[in-house]
């Protein structure tokens, strides 16, 4: 089974969210008052731990385990950065959480929360429906 | 150290563990950090019907699918099995604007008098958790990603677009944050 180690990333990915209560509709609101360090400090950090890990794998040429070089795509830049970040950006505050923390709630046991992972399924597929007619 | 585990991580402890997943993946099978995707996937894999977005292999994309099953098990792991019970160790400043708004049940990781069954049939739950969610969804899409993919991956490998998208994941939020919500609360 190809994919099972990609099953422990995301439990270690989804602990971690969990106990450091990124989670949280509250610390959510607390970082968009810019009343607490602590989300800033867990994005920063793991931007700072991800970013250094990026270059030493690129310095020491490492290969992924099935042999092929570590290659990582270029993110196009469009007006969807612009007017799809602020979409989500009111979403991620309006519903104090990302896609990640939603799969983590659920699986810490609020039922209520297959709902909103309902409504970010539907609002992926409207997006889906309706991209040939939005600026791009 | 099981009771030390119980105890709410700080930031410096759980923010470099998320940026190790950056490695890992890649490592592991050149997979990019990315959560929103997997709602694409499933659109792709329920109900494509026809869409040219969503006509694509997403069986070959099954390992985002086990990296969020995963997430989901986390969750189990970090609410469930190590389970804490104090209350969240928020700023004064926010607990005392939450109350403003109206919000009084500050145990967990959510406030049970908005993310609740009850809930969901009132008109200020139904809009905080449908359309909240739906914009996510919408949102993250069009951005071409969300907090995972844009700001840890996409910033951790210096890409510039990452960058501006995030810019803007903090315009939407700060403007539902100190404009849109405070109305939505107010009136409903």
């Amino acid at each position: 089974m190809k994919n099972i180690k990609y099953l422990f990333v995301g439990i270690l990915f989804g602990t971690v969210l969990t106990k450091t209560e990124a989670v949280s509709w509250f610390r959510i609101q607390e970082m968009f008052r810019f009343q607490s360090f602590h989300m800033y400090g867990i994005i920063g950090s793991a931007i700072a731990v991800g970013m250094a890990s990026i270059l030493l794998l690129k310095k020491f040429n490492v290969k992924a385990l099935n042999g092929e070089s570590i290659v990582i795509p270029d993110k196009q830049f469009n007006k969807g950065s612009i007017i799809g970040g602020t979409i989500f950006g009111m979403g991620w505050a309006l519903a104090g959480a990302c896609p990640g923390p939603l799969y983590s709630l659920l699986g810490a046991g609020y039922s209520i929360i297959i709902v909103p992972i309902l409504g970010a399924l539907l609002g992926t597929w409207a997006y889906s429906y309706l991209r040939p007619k939005l600026p791009h | 150290m099981l009771e030390i585990l119980k105890q709410p991580w700080p930031w410096y402890v759980s923010g470099p563990l998320i940026g190790i997943s950056v490695p890992l993946l890649l490592v592991f099978g050149n997979k990019m950090l990315g959560i929103s995707s997997s709602l694409r996937h499933t659109c792709a894999a329920v109900a494509p019907f026809n869409i040219q977005f969503l006509k694509y292999n997403w069986k070959s994309e099954m390992w985002n699918m086990f990296f969020v099953l995963g997430i989901l098990i986390g969750g189990f792991v970090g609410g469930v099995l190590l389970r804490n019970d104090m209350p969240i160790d928020l700023s004064t400043q926010t607990i005392e604007d939450i109350k403003s708004m109206g919000v009084n049940s500050f145990d967990g990781l959510l406030p049970t008098d908005i993310f609740s069954w009850e809930s969901l049939f009132t008109v200020k739950g139904f809009i905080i958790i449908v359309l909240g969610s739906f914009l996510i969804g919408f949102g993250a899409r069009y951005a071409g990603g969300c907090t995972s993919g844009h700001a840890i991956m996409g910033i951790s490998s210096l890409q510039w677009p990452s960058l501006v998208t995030v810019i803007f994941f903090f315009v939407g939020g700060l403007l539902m944050t100190h404009v849109i919500a405070p109305i939505i609360y107010q009136l409903f």
